[in-house]
Protein backbone atom coordinates (compact mmCIF):
# COMPACT_ATOMS: atom_id res chain seq x y z
CA UNK A 1 0.00 0.00 0.00
CA UNK A 2 1.21 3.44 -0.80
CA UNK A 3 -0.18 6.67 0.52
CA UNK A 4 -1.22 7.75 -2.97
CA UNK A 5 -4.76 8.19 -1.77
CA UNK A 6 -8.13 9.02 -3.23
CA UNK A 7 -9.76 12.40 -2.77
CA UNK A 8 -11.37 11.34 0.49
CA UNK A 9 -8.12 10.40 2.22
CA UNK A 10 -5.83 13.29 1.31
CA UNK A 11 -3.74 14.70 4.13
CA UNK A 12 -3.03 18.37 4.69
CA UNK A 13 0.29 19.86 5.76
CA UNK A 14 0.43 22.26 8.74
CA UNK A 15 0.79 25.10 6.18
CA UNK A 16 -2.37 24.19 4.27
CA UNK A 17 -4.40 27.23 5.34
CA UNK A 18 -1.50 29.55 4.48
CA UNK A 19 -1.27 28.14 0.95
CA UNK A 20 -4.99 28.57 0.36
CA UNK A 21 -5.02 32.12 1.71
CA UNK A 22 -2.13 32.92 -0.65
CA UNK A 23 -4.21 31.72 -3.60
CA UNK A 24 -2.26 28.53 -4.29
CA UNK A 25 -3.60 26.04 -6.78
CA UNK A 26 -3.80 22.83 -4.74
CA UNK A 27 -3.39 19.38 -6.29
CA UNK A 28 -3.33 15.84 -4.91
CA UNK A 29 0.24 14.57 -4.65
CA UNK A 30 1.40 11.39 -2.90
CA UNK A 31 -1.59 11.38 -0.59
CA UNK A 32 -1.40 15.07 0.27
CA UNK A 33 -3.05 18.20 -0.98
CA UNK A 34 -0.09 20.29 -2.07
CA UNK A 35 0.39 23.70 -3.72
CA UNK A 36 1.51 23.23 -7.32
CA UNK A 37 1.86 26.99 -7.87
CA UNK A 38 0.83 30.28 -6.31
CA UNK A 39 1.03 32.65 -9.28
CA UNK A 40 3.28 31.27 -12.01
CA UNK A 41 5.68 28.33 -12.11
CA UNK A 42 8.16 30.36 -14.16
CA UNK A 43 8.23 33.36 -11.80
CA UNK A 44 8.57 31.09 -8.75
CA UNK A 45 11.38 29.25 -10.51
CA UNK A 46 13.17 32.51 -11.32
CA UNK A 47 12.77 33.79 -7.76
CA UNK A 48 14.61 30.68 -6.55
CA UNK A 49 17.46 31.18 -9.04
CA UNK A 50 17.86 34.92 -8.36
CA UNK A 51 16.79 35.38 -4.72
CA UNK A 52 15.19 32.57 -2.74
CA UNK A 53 12.01 30.50 -2.70
CA UNK A 54 10.24 28.74 0.16
CA UNK A 55 8.79 25.30 -0.42
CA UNK A 56 6.49 23.40 1.89
CA UNK A 57 7.90 19.87 1.71
CA UNK A 58 6.08 18.59 4.77
CA UNK A 59 4.68 15.72 2.70
CA UNK A 60 8.10 14.06 2.74
CA UNK A 61 8.47 11.34 5.36
CA UNK A 62 10.66 11.87 8.43
CA UNK A 63 11.67 8.74 10.32
CA UNK A 64 13.81 8.82 13.44
CA UNK A 65 16.06 6.02 14.71
CA UNK A 66 17.19 6.02 18.33
CA UNK A 67 19.28 3.60 20.32
CA UNK A 68 22.13 1.14 20.12
CA UNK A 69 22.33 -0.52 16.72
CA UNK A 70 20.76 2.31 14.67
CA UNK A 71 23.91 2.68 12.58
CA UNK A 72 24.09 -1.07 11.93
CA UNK A 73 20.41 -1.16 10.93
CA UNK A 74 20.84 1.77 8.54
CA UNK A 75 23.99 0.16 7.16
CA UNK A 76 21.95 -2.93 6.26
CA UNK A 77 19.39 -0.77 4.50
CA UNK A 78 21.42 1.81 2.68
CA UNK A 79 23.84 1.81 -0.23
CA UNK A 80 25.86 4.37 1.73
CA UNK A 81 27.83 3.70 4.90
CA UNK A 82 26.22 5.21 8.01
CA UNK A 83 28.52 3.71 10.64
CA UNK A 84 31.22 6.20 11.44
CA UNK A 85 29.23 9.15 10.12
CA UNK A 86 30.03 12.07 12.41
CA UNK A 87 27.39 14.05 14.27
CA UNK A 88 26.28 16.88 12.01
CA UNK A 89 26.76 14.98 8.75
CA UNK A 90 24.03 14.36 6.14
CA UNK A 91 24.30 11.64 3.52
CA UNK A 92 22.34 10.84 0.38
CA UNK A 93 21.79 7.13 -0.18
CA UNK A 94 19.47 4.58 -1.69
CA UNK A 95 17.36 1.84 -0.24
CA UNK A 96 17.38 -1.10 -2.66
CA UNK A 97 15.74 -4.50 -2.84
CA UNK A 98 17.80 -7.69 -3.14
CA UNK A 99 17.87 -7.33 -6.93
CA UNK A 100 19.36 -3.85 -6.64
CA UNK A 101 16.16 -2.08 -7.69
CA UNK A 102 15.63 1.26 -5.97
CA UNK A 103 12.91 1.31 -3.30
CA UNK A 104 13.66 4.94 -2.42
CA UNK A 105 16.34 7.60 -2.36
CA UNK A 106 16.78 9.19 1.04
CA UNK A 107 18.80 11.58 3.17
CA UNK A 108 20.15 10.43 6.53
CA UNK A 109 21.33 12.94 9.13
CA UNK A 110 23.23 12.25 12.33
CA UNK A 111 21.97 14.70 14.94
CA UNK A 112 22.50 15.54 18.60
CA UNK A 113 19.90 17.10 20.87
CA UNK A 114 20.86 19.93 23.29
CA UNK A 115 20.80 17.35 26.09
CA UNK A 116 23.40 15.29 24.23
CA UNK A 117 21.18 12.54 22.85
CA UNK A 118 22.31 11.34 19.43
CA UNK A 119 20.02 9.89 16.79
CA UNK A 120 19.64 9.41 13.04
CA UNK A 121 16.90 11.00 10.98
CA UNK A 122 15.92 9.68 7.58
CA UNK A 123 13.92 11.75 5.08
CA UNK A 124 12.05 9.64 2.51
CA UNK A 125 9.89 10.46 -0.49
CA UNK A 126 6.23 11.08 0.30
CA UNK A 127 5.13 8.56 -2.32
CA UNK A 128 7.33 5.87 -0.72
CA UNK A 129 6.70 6.62 2.94
CA UNK A 130 4.37 3.73 3.73
CA UNK A 131 6.35 1.25 1.64
CA UNK A 132 9.62 2.16 3.36
CA UNK A 133 8.14 1.97 6.87
CA UNK A 134 6.86 -1.51 6.00
CA UNK A 135 10.23 -2.48 4.53
CA UNK A 136 12.14 -1.39 7.63
CA UNK A 137 9.76 -2.63 10.34
CA UNK A 138 10.76 -6.33 10.18
CA UNK A 139 14.45 -5.35 10.12
CA UNK A 140 14.08 -3.31 13.29
CA UNK A 141 13.13 -6.55 15.04
CA UNK A 142 16.72 -7.76 14.45
CA UNK A 143 18.08 -4.75 16.35
CA UNK A 144 16.39 -4.84 19.76
CA UNK A 145 18.11 -1.65 20.92
CA UNK A 146 16.63 0.43 18.10
CA UNK A 147 13.44 2.47 18.29
CA UNK A 148 11.99 3.67 15.00
CA UNK A 149 9.54 6.57 15.26
CA UNK A 150 7.63 8.25 12.50
CA UNK A 151 7.94 12.02 12.93
CA UNK A 152 6.08 12.97 9.73
CA UNK A 153 2.77 14.01 11.31
CA UNK A 154 4.36 15.77 14.27
CA UNK A 155 6.62 18.00 12.23
CA UNK A 156 6.69 20.17 9.14
CA UNK A 157 9.48 20.57 6.62
CA UNK A 158 10.35 23.80 4.81
CA UNK A 159 12.98 24.22 2.10
CA UNK A 160 14.51 27.68 1.64
CA UNK A 161 16.47 27.66 -1.59
CA UNK A 162 18.31 30.32 -3.54
CA UNK A 163 21.46 32.43 -3.59
CA UNK A 164 20.14 34.79 -0.90
CA UNK A 165 18.66 32.13 1.40
CA UNK A 166 21.58 31.77 3.79
CA UNK A 167 22.57 35.44 3.91
CA UNK A 168 19.05 36.69 4.68
CA UNK A 169 18.33 33.98 7.26
CA UNK A 170 21.69 34.16 9.08
CA UNK A 171 20.28 35.94 12.09
CA UNK A 172 16.99 34.07 12.37
CA UNK A 173 18.46 31.10 14.15
CA UNK A 174 20.51 30.67 17.33
CA UNK A 175 23.08 28.96 15.13
CA UNK A 176 24.15 30.86 12.02
CA UNK A 177 23.42 28.47 9.09
CA UNK A 178 26.25 29.99 7.02
CA UNK A 179 28.56 28.10 9.41
CA UNK A 180 27.09 24.81 8.21
CA UNK A 181 28.96 23.15 5.37
CA UNK A 182 27.04 21.64 2.45
CA UNK A 183 25.41 18.36 3.53
CA UNK A 184 25.70 19.18 7.22
CA UNK A 185 22.84 19.67 9.69
CA UNK A 186 22.25 20.55 13.31
CA UNK A 187 19.56 21.19 15.84
CA UNK A 188 19.17 24.86 16.77
CA UNK A 189 16.37 27.27 17.72
CA UNK A 190 14.30 30.01 16.23
CA UNK A 191 12.80 32.23 18.96
CA UNK A 192 13.26 29.43 21.51
CA UNK A 193 11.53 26.84 19.32
CA UNK A 194 13.53 23.79 18.23
CA UNK A 195 14.42 23.49 14.57
CA UNK A 196 16.67 21.19 12.56
CA UNK A 197 18.63 23.13 9.93
CA UNK A 198 20.20 21.16 7.12
CA UNK A 199 22.30 22.67 4.32
CA UNK A 200 20.73 20.53 1.64
CA UNK A 201 18.16 20.99 -1.10
CA UNK A 202 16.61 19.87 -4.33
CA UNK A 203 16.95 22.87 -6.62
CA UNK A 204 20.63 23.17 -7.52
CA UNK A 205 20.87 26.34 -5.43
CA UNK A 206 22.50 26.99 -2.09
CA UNK A 207 20.07 27.05 0.80
CA UNK A 208 18.75 24.95 3.62
CA UNK A 209 15.91 22.72 4.70
CA UNK A 210 14.21 23.05 8.07
CA UNK A 211 12.30 20.57 10.16
CA UNK A 212 10.12 22.21 12.80
CA UNK A 213 7.32 21.10 15.09
CA UNK A 214 3.98 21.15 13.26
CA UNK A 215 2.64 23.85 15.58
CA UNK A 216 5.60 26.15 14.82
CA UNK A 217 5.45 25.76 11.04
CA UNK A 218 3.39 28.83 10.16
CA UNK A 219 5.44 31.15 12.33
CA UNK A 220 8.77 29.95 10.95
CA UNK A 221 7.46 30.13 7.37
CA UNK A 222 6.16 33.68 7.82
CA UNK A 223 9.29 34.85 9.63
CA UNK A 224 11.47 33.76 6.72
CA UNK A 225 9.16 35.30 4.11
CA UNK A 226 9.17 38.54 6.07
CA UNK A 227 12.95 38.51 6.51
CA UNK A 228 13.35 38.09 2.75
CA UNK A 229 10.56 40.41 1.68
CA UNK A 230 12.83 43.16 0.39
CA UNK A 231 15.05 40.61 -1.35
CA UNK A 232 12.16 39.06 -3.27
CA UNK A 233 11.66 35.82 -1.33
CA UNK A 234 8.57 34.02 -2.55
CA UNK A 235 6.59 30.89 -1.80
CA UNK A 236 6.97 28.31 -4.57
CA UNK A 237 4.97 25.20 -5.36
CA UNK A 238 5.68 21.71 -6.60
CA UNK A 239 5.64 22.92 -10.22
CA UNK A 240 8.73 25.09 -9.72
CA UNK A 241 10.30 22.43 -7.51
CA UNK A 242 10.09 20.05 -10.46
CA UNK A 243 11.52 22.43 -13.10
CA UNK A 244 14.33 23.41 -10.69
CA UNK A 245 15.34 19.85 -9.86
CA UNK A 246 15.14 18.93 -13.54
CA UNK A 247 17.62 21.67 -14.48
CA UNK A 248 19.87 20.43 -11.67
CA UNK A 249 19.43 16.87 -13.06
CA UNK A 250 18.40 15.53 -9.69
CA UNK A 251 16.53 12.24 -10.00
CA UNK A 252 12.90 12.08 -8.92
CA UNK A 253 11.50 8.81 -7.63
CA UNK A 254 8.84 7.44 -9.96
CA UNK A 255 10.62 9.06 -12.93
CA UNK A 256 14.40 8.48 -12.97
CA UNK A 257 14.19 5.94 -10.13
CA UNK A 258 11.92 2.97 -9.47
CA UNK A 259 12.14 -0.66 -8.42
CA UNK A 260 13.10 -1.69 -11.98
CA UNK A 261 16.05 0.74 -11.99
CA UNK A 262 19.36 0.30 -10.18
CA UNK A 263 21.51 3.17 -8.88
CA UNK A 264 24.42 2.34 -11.21
CA UNK A 265 22.29 2.87 -14.33
CA UNK A 266 20.88 6.02 -12.74
CA UNK A 267 24.38 7.50 -12.48
CA UNK A 268 24.34 7.28 -8.68
CA UNK A 269 27.46 5.10 -8.21
CA UNK A 270 28.84 7.86 -5.97
CA UNK A 271 26.12 6.95 -3.47
CA UNK A 272 27.04 3.24 -3.35
CA UNK A 273 29.88 2.13 -1.06
CA UNK A 274 30.90 -1.51 -1.46
CA UNK A 275 34.20 -1.50 0.35
CA UNK A 276 34.33 -3.84 3.39
CA UNK A 277 30.56 -4.01 3.73
CA UNK A 278 27.36 -5.60 2.52
CA UNK A 279 23.85 -4.19 2.39
CA UNK A 280 20.54 -5.30 0.97
CA UNK A 281 21.12 -5.46 -2.78
CA UNK A 282 24.92 -5.17 -2.61
CA UNK A 283 25.55 -8.52 -4.36
CA UNK A 284 23.32 -7.61 -7.28
CA UNK A 285 24.69 -4.07 -7.50
CA UNK A 286 28.31 -5.28 -7.31
CA UNK A 287 27.60 -7.48 -10.31
CA UNK A 288 25.93 -4.64 -12.26
CA UNK A 289 28.88 -2.42 -11.46
CA UNK A 290 31.37 -5.03 -12.63
CA UNK A 291 29.47 -5.95 -15.82
CA UNK A 292 28.33 -2.41 -16.60
CA UNK A 293 24.66 -1.37 -16.64
CA UNK A 294 22.50 -2.16 -19.67
CA UNK A 295 21.18 1.40 -19.84
CA UNK A 296 22.30 4.74 -18.53
CA UNK A 297 20.76 8.10 -17.64
CA UNK A 298 21.65 10.88 -20.05
CA UNK A 299 20.67 14.49 -20.66
CA UNK A 300 19.55 15.87 -24.00
CA UNK A 301 18.27 19.05 -25.55
CA UNK A 302 15.43 18.67 -28.06
CA UNK A 303 15.62 21.11 -30.96
CA UNK A 304 13.01 23.82 -31.17
CA UNK A 305 10.57 24.91 -28.53
CA UNK A 306 8.41 21.85 -28.15
CA UNK A 307 9.23 20.05 -24.90
CA UNK A 308 9.69 16.28 -24.84
CA UNK A 309 7.78 14.81 -21.92
CA UNK A 310 8.10 11.74 -19.73
CA UNK A 311 7.38 8.59 -21.72
CA UNK A 312 8.46 9.91 -25.12
CA UNK A 313 10.52 7.22 -26.91
CA UNK A 314 14.17 8.04 -27.68
CA UNK A 315 15.40 6.88 -31.10
CA UNK A 316 18.90 6.63 -32.52
CA UNK A 317 19.82 8.66 -35.61
CA UNK A 318 18.54 5.79 -37.77
CA UNK A 319 15.13 5.79 -36.09
CA UNK A 320 15.40 2.70 -33.88
CA UNK A 321 13.95 2.97 -30.35
CA UNK A 322 16.82 2.86 -27.86
CA UNK A 323 15.40 4.51 -24.78
CA UNK A 324 12.77 6.62 -23.10
CA UNK A 325 12.44 10.11 -21.62
CA UNK A 326 11.95 10.02 -17.83
CA UNK A 327 11.58 13.78 -17.20
CA UNK A 328 11.30 16.56 -19.70
CA UNK A 329 9.94 20.04 -20.06
CA UNK A 330 10.88 23.63 -20.72
CA UNK A 331 13.83 24.99 -18.76
CA UNK A 332 12.89 28.46 -17.49
CA UNK A 333 16.56 29.30 -16.83
CA UNK A 334 17.93 28.15 -20.18
CA UNK A 335 14.82 29.13 -22.18
CA UNK A 336 14.77 25.90 -24.18
CA UNK A 337 13.47 22.39 -23.51
CA UNK A 338 15.53 19.85 -21.59
CA UNK A 339 15.06 16.12 -21.10
CA UNK A 340 16.53 13.31 -19.05
CA UNK A 341 16.30 9.84 -20.53
CA UNK A 342 17.53 6.29 -20.18
CA UNK A 343 19.25 4.95 -23.30
CA UNK A 344 20.84 1.58 -24.04
CA UNK A 345 24.46 1.71 -22.92
CA UNK A 346 25.88 1.13 -26.41
CA UNK A 347 24.21 4.40 -27.44
CA UNK A 348 25.37 6.38 -24.39
CA UNK A 349 28.00 8.28 -26.40
CA UNK A 350 25.93 8.88 -29.54
CA UNK A 351 26.32 12.40 -30.86
CA UNK A 352 22.70 12.72 -31.86
CA UNK A 353 19.32 11.31 -30.87
CA UNK A 354 15.73 11.74 -31.93
CA UNK A 355 12.79 11.99 -29.56
CA UNK A 356 9.37 10.87 -30.68
CA UNK A 357 7.12 13.65 -29.37
CA UNK A 358 3.59 12.36 -29.91
CA UNK A 359 4.31 11.04 -33.38
CA UNK A 360 6.80 13.65 -34.55
CA UNK A 361 10.52 12.82 -34.47
CA UNK A 362 12.49 15.77 -33.11
CA UNK A 363 16.29 15.92 -33.22
CA UNK A 364 17.94 16.02 -29.79
CA UNK A 365 21.58 16.57 -28.91
CA UNK A 366 23.20 15.02 -25.84
CA UNK A 367 24.44 17.35 -23.12
CA UNK A 368 26.31 16.63 -19.89
CA UNK A 369 24.26 16.65 -16.69
CA UNK A 370 23.38 18.82 -14.88
CA UNK A 371 21.79 21.24 -17.32
CA UNK A 372 22.23 24.05 -14.81
CA UNK A 373 25.03 24.64 -12.31
CA UNK A 374 24.86 27.58 -9.95
CA UNK A 375 27.45 30.27 -10.69
CA UNK B 1 -11.37 46.85 -34.06
CA UNK B 2 -11.50 45.15 -30.74
CA UNK B 3 -13.41 41.90 -30.33
CA UNK B 4 -15.93 41.83 -27.47
CA UNK B 5 -15.71 38.55 -25.49
CA UNK B 6 -19.34 39.00 -24.41
CA UNK B 7 -20.47 38.57 -28.01
CA UNK B 8 -18.53 35.38 -28.84
CA UNK B 9 -19.58 31.74 -28.84
CA UNK B 10 -17.73 29.26 -26.63
CA UNK B 11 -17.07 25.52 -26.63
CA UNK B 12 -17.09 23.51 -23.44
CA UNK B 13 -13.38 22.87 -24.15
CA UNK B 14 -12.68 26.66 -23.79
CA UNK B 15 -12.23 27.71 -27.42
CA UNK B 16 -14.07 30.83 -28.58
CA UNK B 17 -15.54 31.39 -32.06
CA UNK B 18 -16.40 34.67 -33.73
CA UNK B 19 -18.65 33.93 -36.69
CA UNK B 20 -18.90 36.51 -39.46
CA UNK B 21 -19.99 36.51 -43.07
CA UNK B 22 -17.67 37.20 -46.00
CA UNK B 23 -18.90 36.98 -49.62
CA UNK B 24 -21.86 34.84 -48.55
CA UNK B 25 -19.57 32.41 -46.67
CA UNK B 26 -19.64 31.95 -42.92
CA UNK B 27 -16.16 32.27 -41.42
CA UNK B 28 -15.34 31.46 -37.80
CA UNK B 29 -12.30 33.06 -36.19
CA UNK B 30 -11.21 30.75 -33.38
CA UNK B 31 -9.16 31.34 -30.25
CA UNK B 32 -8.69 30.22 -26.65
CA UNK B 33 -10.61 31.88 -23.80
CA UNK B 34 -8.91 34.11 -21.26
CA UNK B 35 -10.08 31.73 -18.53
CA UNK B 36 -8.33 28.75 -20.16
CA UNK B 37 -5.14 30.71 -20.77
CA UNK B 38 -5.12 31.84 -17.16
CA UNK B 39 -5.60 28.22 -16.03
CA UNK B 40 -2.88 26.90 -18.34
CA UNK B 41 -0.39 29.53 -17.14
CA UNK B 42 3.17 29.90 -18.43
CA UNK B 43 2.58 28.86 -22.05
CA UNK B 44 5.68 27.58 -23.83
CA UNK B 45 4.59 26.01 -27.10
CA UNK B 46 1.75 25.98 -29.59
CA UNK B 47 1.23 23.60 -32.49
CA UNK B 48 -1.05 24.81 -35.30
CA UNK B 49 -2.63 23.09 -38.30
CA UNK B 50 -1.85 23.76 -41.96
CA UNK B 51 -4.08 25.92 -44.11
CA UNK B 52 -6.45 23.61 -45.99
CA UNK B 53 -6.95 21.16 -43.14
CA UNK B 54 -10.55 20.01 -42.86
CA UNK B 55 -11.82 19.85 -39.29
CA UNK B 56 -15.06 18.75 -37.75
CA UNK B 57 -16.53 20.19 -34.59
CA UNK B 58 -14.93 18.66 -31.51
CA UNK B 59 -11.90 17.43 -33.45
CA UNK B 60 -8.37 18.22 -32.26
CA UNK B 61 -6.61 20.67 -34.58
CA UNK B 62 -3.58 21.70 -32.56
CA UNK B 63 -2.16 21.87 -29.08
CA UNK B 64 -1.00 24.38 -26.56
CA UNK B 65 1.60 23.51 -23.98
CA UNK B 66 2.39 25.07 -20.62
CA UNK B 67 5.35 24.39 -18.33
CA UNK B 68 3.44 21.54 -16.73
CA UNK B 69 1.06 20.12 -19.31
CA UNK B 70 -0.04 19.64 -22.89
CA UNK B 71 -3.61 20.63 -23.79
CA UNK B 72 -5.26 19.80 -27.11
CA UNK B 73 -7.10 22.52 -29.02
CA UNK B 74 -10.47 21.38 -30.33
CA UNK B 75 -12.26 22.99 -33.21
CA UNK B 76 -15.62 24.40 -32.10
CA UNK B 77 -16.90 24.26 -35.70
CA UNK B 78 -16.77 22.10 -38.84
CA UNK B 79 -15.11 23.36 -42.00
CA UNK B 80 -11.82 24.12 -43.68
CA UNK B 81 -8.92 26.02 -42.16
CA UNK B 82 -8.38 29.04 -44.45
CA UNK B 83 -5.93 31.06 -42.35
CA UNK B 84 -3.50 30.29 -39.53
CA UNK B 85 -2.06 32.85 -37.13
CA UNK B 86 1.56 31.86 -37.73
CA UNK B 87 2.98 34.67 -35.56
CA UNK B 88 1.21 33.34 -32.49
CA UNK B 89 3.54 30.46 -31.44
CA UNK B 90 6.49 32.88 -31.19
CA UNK B 91 4.47 35.44 -29.22
CA UNK B 92 2.72 33.40 -26.57
CA UNK B 93 3.14 36.16 -24.00
CA UNK B 94 0.93 38.34 -26.19
CA UNK B 95 -1.67 35.57 -26.24
CA UNK B 96 -1.76 35.98 -22.46
CA UNK B 97 -2.32 39.70 -22.69
CA UNK B 98 -4.82 39.77 -25.50
CA UNK B 99 -6.53 36.41 -26.05
CA UNK B 100 -9.47 37.82 -28.06
CA UNK B 101 -7.64 39.98 -30.59
CA UNK B 102 -3.97 39.23 -31.07
CA UNK B 103 -4.69 35.73 -29.73
CA UNK B 104 -6.78 34.43 -32.62
CA UNK B 105 -5.52 30.98 -33.70
CA UNK B 106 -7.20 29.94 -36.96
CA UNK B 107 -10.00 30.99 -39.31
CA UNK B 108 -12.32 28.24 -40.51
CA UNK B 109 -14.74 28.41 -43.46
CA UNK B 110 -17.85 26.66 -42.16
CA UNK B 111 -19.05 23.59 -44.06
CA UNK B 112 -22.24 23.42 -42.04
CA UNK B 113 -23.75 25.51 -39.29
CA UNK B 114 -25.21 22.71 -37.21
CA UNK B 115 -22.24 22.70 -34.85
CA UNK B 116 -22.89 26.34 -33.92
CA UNK B 117 -26.01 25.36 -32.01
CA UNK B 118 -23.93 23.26 -29.59
CA UNK B 119 -21.84 26.28 -28.56
CA UNK B 120 -22.56 28.44 -25.54
CA UNK B 121 -23.08 32.16 -25.36
CA UNK B 122 -20.79 34.19 -23.10
CA UNK B 123 -23.16 34.04 -20.12
CA UNK B 124 -23.46 30.24 -20.23
CA UNK B 125 -19.70 29.91 -20.65
CA UNK B 126 -19.07 32.26 -17.73
CA UNK B 127 -21.28 30.03 -15.62
CA UNK B 128 -19.29 26.94 -16.62
CA UNK B 129 -16.05 28.67 -15.64
CA UNK B 130 -17.28 29.88 -12.28
CA UNK B 131 -18.51 26.37 -11.47
CA UNK B 132 -15.10 24.96 -12.40
CA UNK B 133 -13.70 27.34 -9.79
Amino acid sequence: MTSTGTATTLSKTPLDAWHRAAGAKMVPFAGYEMPIQYSSIVSEHQACRSSAALFDVSHMGRIRFDGEGSEQLLDRLLTRRVTGMEVGRVRYGLICNEAGGVLDDVLVSHLETPSGQRYHLMVVNASNHDKIVQWITPLVADFPGVTMSDRTQLTAMIAVQGPKAIEVCKKLFSFDPSRLKYYHARITEQFKKPVIVSRTGYTGEDGFELIVRAEDANRVWENILLAGRDEGFTAAGLGARDTLRMEAAMPLYGHELDEATDPISAGLSFACNFKDRTFIGSDALGKIKADGPSRVRVGMIPEGKRPAREGCPVLDAAGKTIGVVTSGGPSPTLAHPIAMAYVDTEHASDSEFQIDIRGKAVRAVPTPLPFYKRP
Amino acid sequence: MSRDPAKLLYAESHEWADVSEQDGQKIATIGVSAFAIEQLNDLVYMDLPEVGKVVSAGEEFGEVESVKAVSPLYSPVSGEVIEVHTELPDNLDKLNEDPYNFGWVVKVKLSDEASLSTLMDAAAYQKQCSEAG
